[in-house]
Protein backbone atom coordinates (compact mmCIF):
# COMPACT_ATOMS: atom_id res chain seq x y z
CA UNK A 1 0.00 0.00 0.00
CA UNK A 2 2.86 2.83 1.53
CA UNK A 3 4.60 1.27 -1.74
CA UNK A 4 2.07 1.74 -4.39
CA UNK A 5 1.64 5.40 -2.97
CA UNK A 6 5.69 5.99 -3.60
CA UNK A 7 5.96 4.61 -7.05
CA UNK A 8 2.55 6.52 -7.80
CA UNK A 9 3.77 9.76 -6.86
CA UNK A 10 7.72 9.17 -7.51
CA UNK A 11 6.43 8.98 -11.92
CA UNK A 12 5.74 12.18 -13.32
CA UNK A 13 3.01 11.30 -15.26
CA UNK A 14 1.09 9.17 -12.53
CA UNK A 15 1.69 12.33 -10.07
CA UNK A 16 0.51 14.14 -12.57
CA UNK A 17 -2.66 11.86 -12.59
CA UNK A 18 -2.63 12.13 -8.57
CA UNK A 19 -3.15 15.90 -9.11
CA UNK A 20 -5.59 15.97 -11.45
CA UNK A 21 -7.62 13.57 -9.34
CA UNK A 22 -6.97 15.32 -6.19
CA UNK A 23 -8.07 18.77 -7.33
CA UNK A 24 -11.27 17.15 -8.94
CA UNK A 25 -12.19 15.62 -5.87
CA UNK A 26 -11.54 18.34 -3.69
CA UNK A 27 -13.58 20.18 -5.79
CA UNK A 28 -16.54 18.13 -5.85
CA UNK A 29 -16.09 17.90 -1.77
CA UNK A 30 -15.91 21.52 -0.85
CA UNK A 31 -18.39 22.84 -4.35
CA UNK A 32 -20.13 25.03 -1.70
CA UNK A 33 -17.00 26.69 -0.14
CA UNK A 34 -15.07 27.09 -3.25
CA UNK A 35 -18.15 28.54 -5.40
CA UNK A 36 -18.54 32.06 -5.56
CA UNK A 37 -21.66 31.62 -6.38
CA UNK A 38 -23.16 28.47 -5.01
CA UNK A 39 -26.44 29.31 -5.53
CA UNK A 40 -26.22 29.36 -9.28
CA UNK A 41 -25.79 25.70 -8.88
CA UNK A 42 -30.03 26.11 -9.52
CA UNK A 43 -32.47 27.93 -11.42
CA UNK A 44 -30.76 31.53 -10.82
CA UNK A 45 -31.53 33.95 -13.70
CA UNK A 46 -28.98 37.00 -13.82
CA UNK A 47 -29.94 39.43 -17.00
CA UNK A 48 -27.28 42.36 -15.97
CA UNK A 49 -24.38 39.41 -16.13
CA UNK A 50 -25.53 37.04 -18.95
CA UNK A 51 -23.01 35.55 -21.29
CA UNK A 52 -19.82 37.54 -20.09
CA UNK A 53 -16.76 36.09 -21.19
CA UNK A 54 -13.73 35.55 -18.36
CA UNK A 55 -13.94 38.14 -15.88
CA UNK A 56 -13.57 38.72 -12.39
CA UNK A 57 -15.45 37.65 -10.35
CA UNK A 58 -16.76 35.50 -12.70
CA UNK A 59 -13.41 33.85 -14.06
CA UNK A 60 -14.73 31.19 -16.51
CA UNK A 61 -17.41 33.58 -17.61
CA UNK A 62 -21.22 33.77 -17.44
CA UNK A 63 -23.96 31.34 -19.08
CA UNK A 64 -26.80 32.80 -20.74
CA UNK A 65 -29.11 33.42 -17.71
CA UNK A 66 -26.18 34.87 -15.91
CA UNK A 67 -24.75 32.06 -13.73
CA UNK A 68 -21.34 32.10 -12.54
CA UNK A 69 -19.92 29.05 -15.04
CA UNK A 70 -16.58 27.94 -12.42
CA UNK A 71 -19.30 27.63 -9.56
CA UNK A 72 -21.25 25.24 -12.41
CA UNK A 73 -18.47 23.57 -13.54
CA UNK A 74 -18.07 22.59 -9.41
CA UNK A 75 -21.29 21.47 -8.54
CA UNK A 76 -21.16 19.60 -12.01
CA UNK A 77 -17.85 17.76 -10.95
CA UNK A 78 -19.87 17.00 -7.57
CA UNK A 79 -22.74 15.42 -9.48
CA UNK A 80 -20.93 13.44 -11.84
CA UNK A 81 -18.46 11.75 -8.85
CA UNK A 82 -21.53 10.97 -6.58
CA UNK A 83 -22.91 9.62 -9.72
CA UNK A 84 -19.86 7.52 -10.52
CA UNK A 85 -19.68 6.39 -7.17
CA UNK A 86 -23.04 5.49 -6.84
CA UNK A 87 -22.66 3.52 -10.25
CA UNK A 88 -20.15 1.45 -8.94
CA UNK A 89 -20.82 1.04 -5.58
CA UNK A 90 -23.51 -0.95 -7.21
CA UNK A 91 -22.01 -2.03 -10.74
CA UNK A 92 -18.83 -3.47 -8.80
CA UNK A 93 -20.39 -6.07 -6.61
CA UNK A 94 -23.22 -7.19 -8.31
CA UNK A 95 -20.42 -8.00 -11.35
CA UNK A 96 -18.25 -8.89 -9.01
CA UNK A 97 -20.53 -11.58 -7.52
CA UNK A 98 -21.39 -12.58 -11.11
CA UNK A 99 -18.27 -13.22 -12.43
CA UNK A 100 -16.66 -15.44 -9.18
CA UNK A 101 -19.96 -17.55 -8.98
CA UNK A 102 -19.57 -18.11 -12.80
CA UNK A 103 -16.06 -18.58 -12.86
CA UNK A 104 -15.58 -20.80 -9.95
CA UNK A 105 -18.93 -22.84 -9.48
CA UNK A 106 -19.09 -23.85 -13.48
CA UNK A 107 -21.47 -25.97 -15.12
CA UNK A 108 -24.88 -24.88 -16.30
CA UNK A 109 -24.28 -21.83 -13.40
CA UNK A 110 -21.36 -20.42 -15.21
CA UNK A 111 -22.93 -21.39 -18.64
CA UNK A 112 -26.03 -18.97 -17.62
CA UNK A 113 -24.57 -16.14 -15.91
CA UNK A 114 -21.83 -16.20 -18.86
CA UNK A 115 -24.53 -15.61 -21.67
CA UNK A 116 -26.31 -13.41 -19.75
CA UNK A 117 -23.28 -11.19 -19.36
CA UNK A 118 -22.66 -11.45 -23.06
CA UNK A 119 -26.04 -10.20 -24.64
CA UNK A 120 -25.02 -6.87 -22.21
CA UNK A 121 -21.92 -6.94 -23.35
CA UNK A 122 -22.74 -6.95 -26.78
CA UNK A 123 -24.57 -3.55 -26.90
CA UNK A 124 -23.09 -0.90 -26.79
CA UNK A 125 -23.07 0.72 -23.90
CA UNK A 126 -24.55 4.07 -25.04
CA UNK A 127 -27.42 2.39 -26.89
CA UNK A 128 -28.72 0.07 -24.25
CA UNK A 129 -28.78 3.40 -22.27
CA UNK A 130 -30.63 5.23 -24.31
CA UNK A 131 -32.73 2.57 -24.89
CA UNK A 132 -33.52 2.21 -20.48
CA UNK A 133 -33.63 6.43 -20.85
CA UNK A 134 -35.78 5.82 -24.02
CA UNK A 135 -38.61 3.61 -22.18
CA UNK A 136 -38.02 5.39 -18.79
CA UNK A 137 -38.37 8.94 -17.63
CA UNK A 138 -35.15 10.57 -18.09
CA UNK A 139 -34.45 11.50 -14.44
CA UNK A 140 -31.19 11.54 -12.46
CA UNK A 141 -32.17 7.93 -10.93
CA UNK A 142 -32.98 6.24 -14.44
CA UNK A 143 -29.81 7.51 -15.63
CA UNK A 144 -27.82 5.92 -12.77
CA UNK A 145 -29.53 2.87 -13.11
CA UNK A 146 -28.58 2.82 -16.72
CA UNK A 147 -25.41 3.56 -16.47
CA UNK A 148 -25.28 0.66 -13.78
CA UNK A 149 -27.21 -2.02 -16.42
CA UNK A 150 -24.14 -1.36 -19.06
CA UNK A 151 -21.45 -1.58 -16.48
CA UNK A 152 -21.69 -4.42 -14.65
CA UNK A 153 -20.77 -6.87 -16.88
CA UNK A 154 -17.48 -5.82 -17.28
CA UNK A 155 -16.09 -6.94 -13.80
CA UNK A 156 -17.78 -9.97 -14.05
CA UNK A 157 -15.61 -10.54 -17.40
CA UNK A 158 -12.39 -8.99 -15.70
CA UNK A 159 -13.71 -11.29 -12.45
CA UNK A 160 -14.41 -14.14 -14.26
CA UNK A 161 -11.17 -14.43 -16.56
CA UNK A 162 -9.20 -13.99 -13.12
CA UNK A 163 -11.05 -16.67 -11.41
CA UNK A 164 -10.89 -19.29 -14.06
CA UNK A 165 -7.36 -19.19 -13.90
CA UNK A 166 -7.04 -18.99 -9.88
CA UNK A 167 -9.32 -21.93 -9.44
CA UNK A 168 -6.41 -24.12 -10.80
CA UNK A 169 -3.91 -22.97 -8.28
CA UNK A 170 -2.98 -25.28 -5.87
CA UNK A 171 -4.47 -23.07 -2.57
CA UNK A 172 -7.82 -23.41 -3.70
CA UNK A 173 -7.45 -27.46 -3.55
CA UNK A 174 -5.92 -26.87 -0.20
CA UNK A 175 -8.77 -25.17 1.09
CA UNK A 176 -11.07 -27.45 -0.51
CA UNK A 177 -9.11 -29.90 0.72
CA UNK A 178 -9.68 -28.72 4.22
CA UNK A 179 -13.08 -28.46 3.71
CA UNK A 180 -13.92 -24.80 2.90
CA UNK A 181 -17.40 -23.93 1.54
CA UNK A 182 -17.76 -22.31 -2.28
CA UNK A 183 -18.56 -19.19 -0.39
CA UNK A 184 -14.92 -19.30 1.43
CA UNK A 185 -13.14 -19.96 -1.26
CA UNK A 186 -14.60 -17.45 -3.91
CA UNK A 187 -14.43 -13.93 -1.19
CA UNK A 188 -11.67 -15.52 0.81
CA UNK A 189 -9.14 -16.88 -1.44
CA UNK A 190 -10.18 -15.96 -4.97
CA UNK A 191 -11.27 -12.65 -4.51
CA UNK A 192 -7.78 -11.20 -2.91
CA UNK A 193 -6.97 -12.03 -5.92
CA UNK A 194 -8.80 -10.38 -7.80
CA UNK A 195 -8.59 -7.16 -6.00
CA UNK A 196 -5.63 -5.48 -7.80
CA UNK A 197 -7.88 -5.46 -11.00
CA UNK A 198 -10.80 -4.45 -9.86
CA UNK A 199 -9.25 -1.44 -8.07
CA UNK A 200 -7.31 -0.85 -11.42
CA UNK A 201 -10.71 -0.86 -13.34
CA UNK A 202 -12.82 1.07 -10.56
CA UNK A 203 -10.17 4.15 -10.75
CA UNK A 204 -10.66 4.16 -15.11
CA UNK A 205 -13.71 3.71 -14.94
CA UNK A 206 -14.54 6.53 -12.56
CA UNK A 207 -13.09 8.67 -15.52
CA UNK A 208 -15.70 7.29 -17.98
CA UNK A 209 -18.52 7.46 -15.60
CA UNK A 210 -17.99 11.24 -16.20
CA UNK A 211 -17.23 10.81 -19.66
CA UNK A 212 -20.88 8.70 -19.96
CA UNK A 213 -23.03 10.46 -18.27
CA UNK A 214 -21.76 13.50 -20.38
CA UNK A 215 -22.33 12.15 -23.04
CA UNK A 216 -26.16 11.69 -22.16
CA UNK A 217 -26.55 14.82 -20.91
CA UNK A 218 -25.23 15.79 -24.06
CA UNK A 219 -28.40 14.05 -25.67
CA UNK A 220 -30.70 15.27 -23.20
CA UNK A 221 -31.36 12.26 -21.97
CA UNK A 222 -29.03 12.37 -18.14
CA UNK A 223 -28.84 14.92 -15.95
CA UNK A 224 -32.06 17.49 -15.98
CA UNK A 225 -31.65 21.23 -16.06
CA UNK A 226 -31.66 23.24 -13.55
CA UNK A 227 -28.81 20.41 -12.25
CA UNK A 228 -25.37 21.75 -13.54
CA UNK A 229 -23.81 19.14 -15.86
CA UNK A 230 -20.91 19.25 -17.42
CA UNK A 231 -21.97 17.28 -21.08
CA UNK A 232 -25.54 19.10 -21.02
CA UNK A 233 -23.27 22.64 -20.43
CA UNK A 234 -21.07 21.76 -24.03
CA UNK A 235 -24.48 20.82 -26.01
CA UNK A 236 -25.81 24.40 -24.99
CA UNK A 237 -22.68 26.68 -25.13
CA UNK A 238 -21.93 24.69 -29.08
CA UNK A 239 -24.36 26.24 -30.43
CA UNK A 240 -23.03 30.31 -29.57
CA UNK A 241 -19.48 28.80 -31.10
CA UNK A 242 -17.36 30.78 -31.74
CA UNK A 243 -18.12 33.73 -29.86
CA UNK A 244 -19.46 32.68 -26.99
CA UNK A 245 -16.58 29.77 -26.41
CA UNK A 246 -16.27 29.91 -22.73
CA UNK A 247 -19.83 28.50 -22.48
CA UNK A 248 -18.05 25.11 -24.04
CA UNK A 249 -14.60 25.84 -23.28
CA UNK A 250 -14.07 25.66 -19.68
CA UNK A 251 -16.98 22.24 -19.12
CA UNK A 252 -14.94 20.25 -22.06
CA UNK A 253 -11.65 21.49 -20.07
CA UNK A 254 -13.08 20.07 -16.77
CA UNK A 255 -14.41 16.83 -18.67
CA UNK A 256 -10.84 16.37 -19.97
CA UNK A 257 -9.38 17.09 -16.51
CA UNK A 258 -11.44 14.63 -14.93
CA UNK A 259 -11.14 11.70 -17.50
CA UNK A 260 -6.87 11.96 -18.07
CA UNK A 261 -6.35 12.33 -14.66
CA UNK A 262 -8.60 9.18 -13.31
CA UNK A 263 -6.88 7.66 -17.08
CA UNK A 264 -3.49 8.48 -15.36
CA UNK A 265 -4.15 6.96 -12.16
CA UNK A 266 -5.93 4.00 -13.52
CA UNK A 267 -3.06 3.20 -16.07
CA UNK A 268 -0.47 3.62 -13.05
CA UNK A 269 -2.24 0.93 -10.88
CA UNK A 270 -2.53 -1.57 -13.27
CA UNK A 271 1.45 -1.41 -13.85
CA UNK A 272 1.77 -1.07 -9.98
CA UNK A 273 -0.73 -3.85 -9.35
CA UNK A 274 -0.07 -6.06 -11.72
CA UNK A 275 3.71 -6.00 -11.67
CA UNK A 276 3.60 -6.78 -8.01
CA UNK A 277 1.37 -10.30 -8.31
CA UNK B 1 -4.72 -53.21 10.12
CA UNK B 2 -5.90 -51.49 7.06
CA UNK B 3 -6.43 -47.82 7.16
CA UNK B 4 -7.08 -47.07 3.54
CA UNK B 5 -8.10 -49.06 0.78
CA UNK B 6 -8.69 -48.76 -2.79
CA UNK B 7 -10.93 -51.79 -4.24
CA UNK B 8 -11.18 -52.14 -7.95
CA UNK B 9 -10.74 -48.30 -8.66
CA UNK B 10 -11.03 -46.74 -12.08
CA UNK B 11 -11.23 -43.46 -13.21
CA UNK B 12 -12.24 -42.23 -17.20
CA UNK B 13 -11.83 -38.79 -17.87
CA UNK B 14 -14.54 -37.76 -21.13
CA UNK B 15 -12.44 -34.93 -23.03
CA UNK B 16 -13.48 -33.29 -26.42
CA UNK B 17 -10.85 -36.09 -27.61
CA UNK B 18 -11.78 -38.76 -26.10
CA UNK B 19 -12.25 -40.67 -23.11
CA UNK B 20 -8.92 -40.76 -21.40
CA UNK B 21 -8.47 -44.23 -18.93
CA UNK B 22 -6.53 -42.40 -16.58
CA UNK B 23 -6.69 -45.04 -13.66
CA UNK B 24 -7.35 -48.52 -14.20
CA UNK B 25 -9.02 -51.47 -12.07
CA UNK B 26 -6.20 -50.68 -9.03
CA UNK B 27 -6.59 -52.20 -6.17
CA UNK B 28 -4.23 -51.07 -2.92
CA UNK B 29 -4.16 -51.45 0.73
CA UNK B 30 -2.56 -49.37 2.89
CA UNK B 31 -1.81 -49.84 6.79
CA UNK B 32 -2.12 -47.87 9.07
CA UNK B 33 1.88 -46.43 10.11
CA UNK B 34 2.53 -47.28 6.97
CA UNK B 35 4.47 -45.12 4.29
CA UNK B 36 3.47 -46.60 0.48
CA UNK B 37 5.49 -44.96 -2.23
CA UNK B 38 3.24 -44.17 -5.47
CA UNK B 39 6.08 -44.00 -8.58
CA UNK B 40 5.43 -43.83 -12.15
CA UNK B 41 6.00 -42.37 -14.75
CA UNK B 42 4.29 -38.51 -15.43
CA UNK B 43 0.78 -39.45 -16.90
CA UNK B 44 0.72 -42.70 -15.21
CA UNK B 45 -2.00 -41.84 -13.11
CA UNK B 46 -0.59 -40.97 -9.78
CA UNK B 47 -2.20 -37.08 -9.25
CA UNK B 48 -5.42 -38.82 -10.22
CA UNK B 49 -5.38 -41.49 -7.66
CA UNK B 50 -4.13 -38.60 -5.04
CA UNK B 51 -7.53 -36.63 -5.68
CA UNK B 52 -10.16 -39.80 -5.67
CA UNK B 53 -8.62 -40.55 -2.24
CA UNK B 54 -8.98 -36.72 -1.26
CA UNK B 55 -12.27 -36.73 -2.30
CA UNK B 56 -11.68 -34.32 -5.24
CA UNK B 57 -13.89 -36.38 -7.84
CA UNK B 58 -15.26 -39.93 -6.89
CA UNK B 59 -13.99 -42.74 -9.02
CA UNK B 60 -15.43 -43.69 -12.21
CA UNK B 61 -15.55 -47.65 -10.86
CA UNK B 62 -14.62 -49.37 -7.62
CA UNK B 63 -14.51 -47.79 -4.20
CA UNK B 64 -12.27 -46.61 -1.26
CA UNK B 65 -13.03 -47.07 1.54
CA UNK B 66 -11.38 -45.51 5.33
CA UNK B 67 -10.97 -48.07 8.19
CA UNK B 68 -13.23 -50.53 6.07
CA UNK B 69 -15.96 -48.12 5.63
CA UNK B 70 -16.64 -47.07 1.95
CA UNK B 71 -16.14 -43.22 1.31
CA UNK B 72 -19.31 -41.39 -0.75
CA UNK B 73 -18.78 -40.19 -3.71
CA UNK B 74 -19.76 -36.54 -1.76
CA UNK B 75 -17.68 -36.02 1.51
CA UNK B 76 -18.74 -34.88 4.80
CA UNK B 77 -16.60 -32.41 7.04
CA UNK B 78 -15.93 -35.40 8.62
CA UNK B 79 -14.32 -37.21 5.98
CA UNK B 80 -12.38 -34.41 4.67
CA UNK B 81 -10.73 -34.44 8.23
CA UNK B 82 -9.56 -38.27 7.67
CA UNK B 83 -7.26 -37.03 4.64
CA UNK B 84 -5.04 -34.54 4.03
CA UNK B 85 -2.91 -33.21 1.38
CA UNK B 86 0.92 -32.11 0.96
CA UNK B 87 0.93 -30.19 -2.85
CA UNK B 88 4.39 -30.46 -5.02
CA UNK B 89 4.52 -26.75 -5.29
CA UNK B 90 4.39 -24.54 -2.75
CA UNK B 91 4.49 -21.40 -4.58
CA UNK B 92 1.15 -22.23 -5.79
CA UNK B 93 -0.40 -23.95 -3.03
CA UNK B 94 -0.73 -21.11 -0.37
CA UNK B 95 -2.60 -17.98 -1.19
CA UNK B 96 -0.39 -15.30 -2.14
CA UNK B 97 -2.30 -12.94 -1.16
CA UNK B 98 -3.10 -14.38 2.83
CA UNK B 99 -0.84 -14.71 5.26
CA UNK B 100 0.50 -17.65 7.07
CA UNK B 101 -1.65 -17.03 9.64
CA UNK B 102 -4.52 -17.34 7.57
CA UNK B 103 -3.72 -20.26 5.43
CA UNK B 104 -2.84 -21.84 8.83
CA UNK B 105 -5.86 -21.25 10.50
CA UNK B 106 -8.65 -21.81 8.07
CA UNK B 107 -7.99 -25.60 8.85
CA UNK B 108 -8.72 -24.90 12.37
CA UNK B 109 -12.00 -22.70 12.11
CA UNK B 110 -13.25 -25.06 9.27
CA UNK B 111 -13.12 -28.08 11.45
CA UNK B 112 -13.38 -26.37 14.92
CA UNK B 113 -10.57 -27.42 16.59
CA UNK B 114 -9.75 -25.38 20.12
CA UNK B 115 -11.67 -22.63 21.36
CA UNK B 116 -10.90 -19.28 18.92
CA UNK B 117 -9.05 -17.90 21.72
CA UNK B 118 -6.44 -20.74 21.65
CA UNK B 119 -6.43 -21.00 17.62
CA UNK B 120 -3.58 -18.30 17.55
CA UNK B 121 -1.23 -20.59 20.06
CA UNK B 122 -2.30 -23.60 18.45
CA UNK B 123 -1.03 -22.49 15.26
CA UNK B 124 2.21 -21.32 16.53
CA UNK B 125 2.52 -24.36 18.13
CA UNK B 126 2.57 -26.16 14.39
CA UNK B 127 4.84 -23.83 13.11
CA UNK B 128 7.12 -24.92 15.85
CA UNK B 129 6.51 -28.28 15.13
CA UNK B 130 8.08 -28.45 11.72
CA UNK B 131 10.41 -26.24 12.63
CA UNK B 132 9.22 -22.25 12.02
CA UNK B 133 9.46 -19.63 14.35
CA UNK B 134 5.72 -18.09 15.34
CA UNK B 135 7.20 -14.54 13.72
CA UNK B 136 6.32 -16.37 10.37
CA UNK B 137 2.42 -16.66 11.25
CA UNK B 138 2.33 -12.78 10.33
CA UNK B 139 4.51 -13.13 7.12
CA UNK B 140 2.57 -14.06 3.42
CA UNK B 141 3.97 -16.58 1.61
CA UNK B 142 6.74 -14.33 -0.39
CA UNK B 143 8.62 -13.22 2.29
CA UNK B 144 9.45 -17.31 2.99
CA UNK B 145 12.09 -19.81 0.70
CA UNK B 146 10.50 -22.56 -0.93
CA UNK B 147 11.44 -24.51 1.95
CA UNK B 148 9.88 -22.60 4.78
CA UNK B 149 6.86 -22.81 2.05
CA UNK B 150 6.60 -26.71 2.01
CA UNK B 151 7.01 -26.52 5.64
CA UNK B 152 3.79 -24.31 6.68
CA UNK B 153 2.05 -26.48 4.17
CA UNK B 154 2.89 -29.43 6.40
CA UNK B 155 1.60 -27.58 8.94
CA UNK B 156 -1.53 -26.85 7.42
CA UNK B 157 -1.83 -30.65 6.30
CA UNK B 158 -1.32 -31.83 10.55
CA UNK B 159 -3.47 -29.03 11.87
CA UNK B 160 -6.31 -30.95 12.20
CA UNK B 161 -4.92 -34.52 12.90
CA UNK B 162 -5.81 -36.56 10.23
CA UNK B 163 -4.44 -40.05 10.59
CA UNK B 164 -3.95 -40.03 6.98
CA UNK B 165 -1.57 -37.44 4.19
CA UNK B 166 -1.42 -37.85 0.70
CA UNK B 167 2.28 -36.19 -0.18
CA UNK B 168 1.53 -35.18 -4.27
CA UNK B 169 5.79 -34.85 -4.96
CA UNK B 170 6.26 -33.53 -1.81
CA UNK B 171 9.88 -32.17 -2.46
CA UNK B 172 10.60 -32.13 -5.99
CA UNK B 173 10.11 -28.14 -6.42
CA UNK B 174 12.57 -28.01 -4.17
CA UNK B 175 17.02 -28.16 -4.06
CA UNK B 176 18.35 -30.68 -3.10
CA UNK B 177 19.46 -30.19 0.49
CA UNK B 178 16.03 -28.64 1.45
CA UNK B 179 14.80 -31.63 0.36
CA UNK B 180 16.71 -33.78 2.71
CA UNK B 181 15.65 -31.51 5.07
CA UNK B 182 11.84 -31.56 4.33
CA UNK B 183 11.84 -35.56 3.93
CA UNK B 184 13.33 -35.91 7.41
CA UNK B 185 10.82 -33.46 8.91
CA UNK B 186 8.37 -35.54 7.45
CA UNK B 187 9.53 -38.90 8.67
CA UNK B 188 10.06 -37.20 12.20
CA UNK B 189 6.57 -36.28 12.00
CA UNK B 190 5.13 -39.37 10.81
CA UNK B 191 6.92 -41.40 13.61
CA UNK B 192 5.73 -38.85 16.21
CA UNK B 193 2.13 -38.71 15.07
CA UNK B 194 1.86 -42.23 13.91
CA UNK B 195 0.83 -41.21 10.28
CA UNK B 196 0.05 -43.12 6.85
CA UNK B 197 1.74 -41.43 3.98
CA UNK B 198 0.55 -42.04 0.39
CA UNK B 199 3.54 -40.66 -1.29
CA UNK B 200 3.66 -39.73 -4.52
CA UNK B 201 7.28 -39.63 -6.25
CA UNK B 202 9.55 -39.65 -9.31
CA UNK B 203 12.70 -40.20 -7.61
CA UNK B 204 13.41 -43.48 -6.61
CA UNK B 205 15.88 -41.88 -3.67
CA UNK B 206 13.39 -40.88 -2.00
CA UNK B 207 11.34 -43.82 -2.21
CA UNK B 208 14.26 -45.80 -0.77
CA UNK B 209 14.37 -43.12 2.12
CA UNK B 210 10.68 -42.75 2.92
CA UNK B 211 8.75 -45.91 1.70
CA UNK B 212 7.76 -49.54 3.50
CA UNK B 213 6.32 -50.39 0.38
CA UNK B 214 6.34 -49.25 -3.24
CA UNK B 215 3.69 -49.41 -5.57
CA UNK B 216 4.74 -48.77 -9.12
CA UNK B 217 1.93 -47.50 -11.87
CA UNK B 218 2.21 -48.00 -15.84
CA UNK B 219 -0.36 -45.83 -17.97
CA UNK B 220 -3.07 -46.14 -14.83
CA UNK B 221 -2.26 -49.55 -14.10
CA UNK B 222 -0.46 -50.95 -10.97
CA UNK B 223 1.76 -53.25 -12.46
CA UNK B 224 4.02 -53.64 -8.87
CA UNK B 225 3.70 -53.35 -5.00
CA UNK B 226 6.37 -54.53 -3.39
CA UNK B 227 8.65 -53.66 -0.18
CA UNK B 228 11.09 -51.15 -0.74
CA UNK B 229 13.83 -53.61 -0.52
CA UNK B 230 12.45 -56.42 -1.98
CA UNK B 231 11.38 -53.93 -5.04
CA UNK B 232 15.49 -52.34 -5.53
CA UNK B 233 16.84 -55.91 -5.05
CA UNK B 234 14.65 -57.86 -7.43
CA UNK B 235 12.48 -55.60 -9.67
CA UNK B 236 9.96 -58.23 -11.08
CA UNK B 237 8.10 -56.30 -13.59
CA UNK B 238 10.40 -55.32 -16.78
CA UNK B 239 8.60 -51.52 -16.32
CA UNK B 240 10.07 -51.29 -12.75
CA UNK B 241 13.27 -52.63 -14.15
CA UNK B 242 13.45 -49.86 -17.07
CA UNK B 243 12.34 -47.40 -14.28
CA UNK B 244 15.15 -48.11 -11.72
CA UNK B 245 18.07 -48.30 -14.29
CA UNK B 246 16.79 -45.09 -15.82
CA UNK B 247 17.36 -43.21 -12.50
CA UNK B 248 19.40 -40.18 -14.02
CA UNK B 249 23.42 -40.21 -13.79
CA UNK B 250 24.39 -37.84 -11.22
CA UNK B 251 27.18 -34.87 -11.66
CA UNK B 252 29.81 -35.06 -8.89
CA UNK B 253 28.46 -32.09 -7.30
CA UNK B 254 25.07 -33.65 -7.19
CA UNK B 255 26.42 -37.27 -5.99
CA UNK B 256 28.42 -35.56 -3.16
CA UNK B 257 24.95 -33.47 -2.45
CA UNK B 258 22.90 -36.72 -2.56
CA UNK B 259 25.49 -38.43 -0.09
CA UNK B 260 25.05 -36.05 2.14
CA UNK B 261 21.16 -35.59 2.46
CA UNK B 262 21.60 -39.92 2.60
CA UNK B 263 23.90 -39.09 5.94
CA UNK B 264 21.17 -36.42 7.12
CA UNK B 265 18.45 -39.19 6.96
CA UNK B 266 20.05 -41.40 8.41
CA UNK B 267 21.42 -39.21 11.12
N1 LIG C 1 -9.25 -33.54 -15.09
C1 LIG C 1 -8.77 -34.29 -16.12
N2 LIG C 1 -9.41 -34.29 -17.31
C2 LIG C 1 -8.96 -35.03 -18.33
N3 LIG C 1 -7.86 -35.81 -18.29
C3 LIG C 1 -7.16 -35.84 -17.13
C4 LIG C 1 -7.57 -35.08 -15.99
N4 LIG C 1 -6.69 -35.31 -14.99
C5 LIG C 1 -5.77 -36.17 -15.48
N5 LIG C 1 -6.05 -36.49 -16.77
C6 LIG C 1 -5.29 -37.42 -17.61
O1 LIG C 1 -5.10 -38.60 -16.88
C7 LIG C 1 -3.79 -39.09 -17.04
C8 LIG C 1 -3.09 -39.23 -15.70
O2 LIG C 1 -2.82 -37.94 -15.18
P1 LIG C 1 -2.18 -37.70 -13.75
O3 LIG C 1 -2.95 -38.49 -12.74
O4 LIG C 1 -2.11 -36.25 -13.54
O5 LIG C 1 -0.72 -38.31 -13.95
P2 LIG C 1 0.58 -38.12 -13.05
O6 LIG C 1 0.21 -37.42 -11.79
O7 LIG C 1 1.07 -39.52 -12.83
O8 LIG C 1 1.54 -37.35 -13.88
C9 LIG C 1 -3.07 -38.16 -18.00
O9 LIG C 1 -3.15 -38.70 -19.29
C10 LIG C 1 -3.90 -36.89 -17.90
O10 LIG C 1 -3.87 -36.21 -19.12
MG1 LIG D 1 1.02 -35.54 -10.95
Amino acid sequence: MKRTLFILLSNPLSLLGVILVALVVLCAIFANVIAPFPSHAGAVVDFVNFNKPPQWPSIMGTDLVGRDIFSRILFAYRISLVLGVVVLSIAVPVGVVIGLAAGYLGGWIEYCLMRLTDVFLSVPPLVLAMSIMGVLEPTLLNGMLAVTAMWWPWYTRVVYNITRSEREEGYVLAAEVIGAGPAHVMFREILPNCVPAIVTKMTLDLGFVILIVSSLSFLGLGVQPPTPDLGSMVAEGARYLPDSWWLTVFPALAILVAVFGFNLVGDALREILGAEQ
Amino acid sequence: MTLLSLRNVTKRFSTPAGDVLAVDDVSLDVARGECVAIVGESGSGKSTIANMILGIYPPSEGEIAFDGATLPARRSLQHRRLVQLVQQNPLSSLNPRRSIAASLRLALDVHDIGARADRPALMASLLAEVGLPASHLARAPAGLSGGERQRVAIARAIACSSPLVVLDEPTSALDVLVQARVLRLLNDLRAKRGLTFVFITHDLAVVRNVADRVAVFEKGRLVELAATEALFAAPAHPYTRRLISAVPVLTQDESDLRDRFMESLNA
